[in-house]
């Protein structure tokens, strides 16, 4: 009984970080539409701060204004994210910032690296809460039992805030109809900072609190990125009670999990939103999205046109000019270019869903790990040939698509897209912690190809025709029947439905072919690196994926197929320096504010213009 | 007061305004009547530069609106209500009047939740209820006493008729005479002849975003030819 009393406290107290940081993310998300990726690094920015503020303020009084202050800084480093980063896009498509936040995070990471060093830094004890009382007979830390008093006032000065406030008033008018808040003299800006700067400081408050327990790392912000997004769909979206109870939800579990069952730690917390969502598909706390009640961001739809004929010959002549590469080239680019059109085929399949679905997907990587993890285990235990894992890798990952897709499909927007993030998470997990099948961390490795492709010139051929083979199939499913249901139930899914179109079956559909041809790229992959790890199925790689279709341009047929390949090459150019993540983050950020409509997108509208201007002019001119 | 000079305005390619101009004189009630889809609220809302006109001026008491943020508009004084309505379903009513409120202002007696709940008995009734649990009319009446709150000297009224119980629709004759009475402006887009002849002093007609007359409700009258191309009566 004692252990349990102490287990709940323990699983209390941490909820209080957790819910502090999600806390932040639910009101950016709420009022903004923007899904922070970087408010992980606000959470570790808050940790390294706090800590070394703590490193010269002495005793009980600096360590709490450390945390405080540290909040602070964390969120005037939010208002100048906001301002530099954010501001210049928001009325880009829906969604397109959260690629400039990922870039965010690419910068602060080696701004961190710089600072604070590589070194992992252990958090000072809280002065004064140092011991330990002894609630029947077992130990709990003092700081435990003021982190569970401080996290309900917390959560009752942002309630008080948010319900009885001019503030709070504006926020949630803001939440729900901005252009409308605008309309009434509202100068929306400065509420989206002010937003802005509070959630980044809760998250930064949230960082610091946790130094005595937890210290800070380089990983931080990562590591805390699904679960506060767990956090937030279990709650509720916009929901801070909700967020509170989910928070303790989770840490609570996560103890007794780390007690009783140790090997599924990072799988519970999914296995709990899962049947959460199944039972209340909005949350605990949350309340139905309704579609476009947020009005309409950013401009309509352009439908989409088949290749012309120059486009093709132009396409014709590159992949020509393509396959001249091993003969011109050292091998090395032979290889690069293989991982390119895998990367590619990888990016087209998210971009199927994504630009023509308009199903956002958080967690595609698992489809791409999920092809690659079934041609590797199929080889490694059934010593199957490449062929038979070949044809299995897409249809494995198709069917674990299709599972997923389920799952997700009866949810709408951002509840869709975390959803499909923690599954994914949930599959990494399972990958992860499943050493005995999957190898664990340390993947399974030696799965070559046959003899008769071994060589890399002859498996770029292959690669080649399999991977631009699957580029040109989705493509030229956009093109047929299904392909345009499927943008139909994108772009309305009453008028979809009224025309006899079964809008949901058609996104599962979508879904699982979406899936499979990940798989399909995962495969390619796994046969050319001859092993897979677990890093394949991770957020990151989910994330590589949402990046270059929104940079490539997401309305824009081929934005996947050229987003990634520049990634790619940038990638691999800039990862020899030696602040690579810098550079990167800050490249990306460039491009997303000088090019809104992503790389293809923003070339076509320069044409376009040209164009324009030479035929008819615009009349007046007040530009 | 108000005045449009040769606005264009494109939604996409589409063009929707075409050399509009217009003008509203301090005090006065001016209806803007079309069709369906003639441009009215694309008129309405390059008012508010909610949408950006590409080429033309709007002036408002001497100053360009061209170029300003929709919430520099409001702030201007002008109030605009919406066609949707757009009140905050998940805010109470009280609520969505503080969303409204801005400082009072100079030559306008300030309206406050008092006053307002003079003018619309039935939202006092139901002042802590939520804005979804209001029906048509109720929402109809919010949202204008919920942009009367930022004290305008114009009033951009965007078909309030429109799905509303013809007693309604009466009560709001009764409302918006009583705001030209306290020297309020208002630019009424409808398409209500009926309506809009028991409240304004001048019609504007517009049809594929082009003016087809401006003019006073007796020459419209005499007017048939317009009349009948113009307006489904």
């Amino acid at each position: 009984m004692g252990l349990f009393i102490a287990q709940l406290l323990t699983g209390l107290a941490n909820a209080a970080a957790l819910f502090l940081v999600a806390s932040g993310l639910s009101l950016i998300f709420g009022v903004t539409r923007i899904v922070n990726f970087a408010h992980g690094s606000f959470y570790m920015l808050g940790a390294f701060i706090g800590y070394s503020l703590m490193q010269v303020l002495p005793g009980a009084v600096g360590f709490w204004s450390s945390i405080l202050l540290a909040g602070l800084a964390v969120g005037f480093i939010g208002v100048i994210v906001e301002l530099l980063v954010l501001r210049p896009v928001y009325k880009a498509p829906e969604l397109f910032q959260l690629v400039a936040t990922f870039g965010v995070i690419l910068v602060i990471q080696d701004l961190a690296l710089m600072i604070w060093g590589a070194e992992d830094v252990l958090g000072p004890r809280a002065p004064g809460l140092k011991g330990v009382i002894r609630i029947m007979d077992e130990p709990v830390p003092k700081f435990d039992l003021a982190l569970i008093a401080i996290t309900p006032f917390v959560l009752f000065a942002l309630w008080y805030l948010i319900s009885k406030t001019r503030v709070g008033v504006l926020v949630r008018a803001a939440t729900q109809d901005r252009e409308m808040v605008g309309a009434l003299g509202v100068n929306q800006s400065w509420l989206f900072t002010g937003v802005f700067f509070l959630g980044a400081a809760l998250a930064g408050l949230g960082g610091a609190i946790q130094l005595p327990k937890g210290g800070a790392d380089l990983l931080m912000d990562f590591n805390i990125l699904a679960s506060i997004f767990v956090v937030v769909v279990i709650g509720g979206m916009g929901s801070l009670p909700g967020a509170y109870i989910a928070a303790v939800l989770i840490s609570v579990l996560n103890v007794f999990g780390v007690a009783y069952i140790p090997q599924s730690t990072l799988v519970l917390m999914f296995v709990v939103m899962a049947v959460v969502l199944t039972v209340r598909p909005y949350g605990l706390l949350g309340r139905e999205e309704v579609a476009g009640e947020h009005g309409q961001v950013g401009e309509p739809e352009q439908p989409i046109k088949p290749a012309g004929r120059s486009a093709r010959i132009l396409v014709l002549v590159f992949l020509i000019a393509l396959a001249c590469l091993p003969f011109v080239a050292e091998p090395f680019f032979t290889i690069l270019a293989t991982d390119v059109i895998v990367f590619c085929l990888f990016a087209a399949s998210l971009h199927f869903i994504l630009g023509l679905g308009g199903l956002v997907s958080f967690g595609h990587a698992a489809y791409f790990g999920g092809g690659a993890y079934v041609a590797a285990l199929l080889v490694n235990y059934a010593d199957a040939p490449m062929e038979l894992a070949f044809l299995m890798a897409p249809i494995g990952a198709g069917l674990l698509a299709a599972i997923i897709g389920w799952l997700c499909l009866r949810l709408s927007g951002v509840y869709f897209a975390m959803l499909t993030l923690a599954l994914a998470q949930l599959v990494w997990s399972l990958v992860f912690q499943w050493d005995e099948f999957t190898g664990g961390d340390d993947g399974l490795v030696d799965i070559w190809p046959p003899d008769y492709l071994s060589d890399t010139t002859v498996y770029f051929y292959f690669t080649m025709v399999v991977g631009i083979g699957g580029i040109i199939l989705l493509r030229h499913m956009a093109h047929t029947p299904f392909g345009y249901a499927l943008r139909a139930s994108r772009d309305s899914v009453r008028q979809a439905e009224a025309t006899g179109i079964h809008t949901k079956r058609i996104q599962w559909l979508a879904f699982s072919v979406a899936g499979a041809l990940a798989g399909l790229a995962g495969a390619l992959f796994v046969f050319s690196k001859g092993s897979v790890f677990p890093v394949e199925l991770e957020i990151a790689k989910s994330f590589d994926g949402l990046i270059v279709v929104f940079l490539g341009g997401v309305k824009t047929l081929s934005g996947g197929v050229v987003g990634a390949a520049a990634l790619t090459l940038v990638q691999d150019y800039i990862t020899r320096f030696e602040y690579w993540r810098l550079a990167l983050g800050l490249l990306i950020i460039v491009v997303v504010i000088i090019a809104p409509k992503g790389i293809v997108g923003s070339f076509r509208a320069l044409f376009e213009n040209r164009l324009g201007s030479a035929g008819d002019k615009p009349t007046g001119g007040t530009q | 007061m108000l005045k449009l000079s040769e606005i264009n305005s494109h939604y996409g390619k589409a063009h929707i305004l075409n050399n509009l101009s217009f003008c509203v004189g301090p005090g006065e009630v001016v209806s803007l009547l079309g069709r369906n889809g003639a441009g009215k609220t694309t008129t309405v809302k390059s008012i508010m530069q909610l949408v950006r006109p590409s080429s033309g001026d709007v002036d408002f008491e001497g100053q360009s609106l061209v170029r300003s943020a929709p919430h520099q508009v409001a702030k201007l004084g002008i109030g605009y209500v919406p066609e949707e309505r757009r009140i905050f379903t998940d805010l109470t009513i009280l609520e969505n009047l503080e969303v409204g409120k801005q400082p009072a202002r100079k030559g306008i007696a300030p309206w406050n939740q008092q006053r307002l709940f003079d003018i619309f008995p039935n939202l006092s009734e139901r002042r802590n209820n939520r804005g979804k649990a209001l029906s048509g009319g109720e929402q109809q009446m919010l949202s204008i006493a919920r942009t009367l709150m930022g004290n305008p000297r114009l009033l951009l009224l965007d078909e309030p008729s429109e799905g509303i119980a013809p007693v309604i629709v009466e009560q709001m004759v009764t409302t918006i005479l009583k705001l030209k009475e306290e020297g309020l402006s208002v630019l009424l887009s409808e398409q209500n002849l009926h309506f809009a002849r028991l409240v304004a002093d001048r019609a504007v007609i517009i049809e594929s975003g082009e003016k087809k007359f401006d003019g006073t409700f007796d020459e419209l009258e005499a007017n048939t030819e317009i009349r009948d191309a113009y307006l489904s009566v």
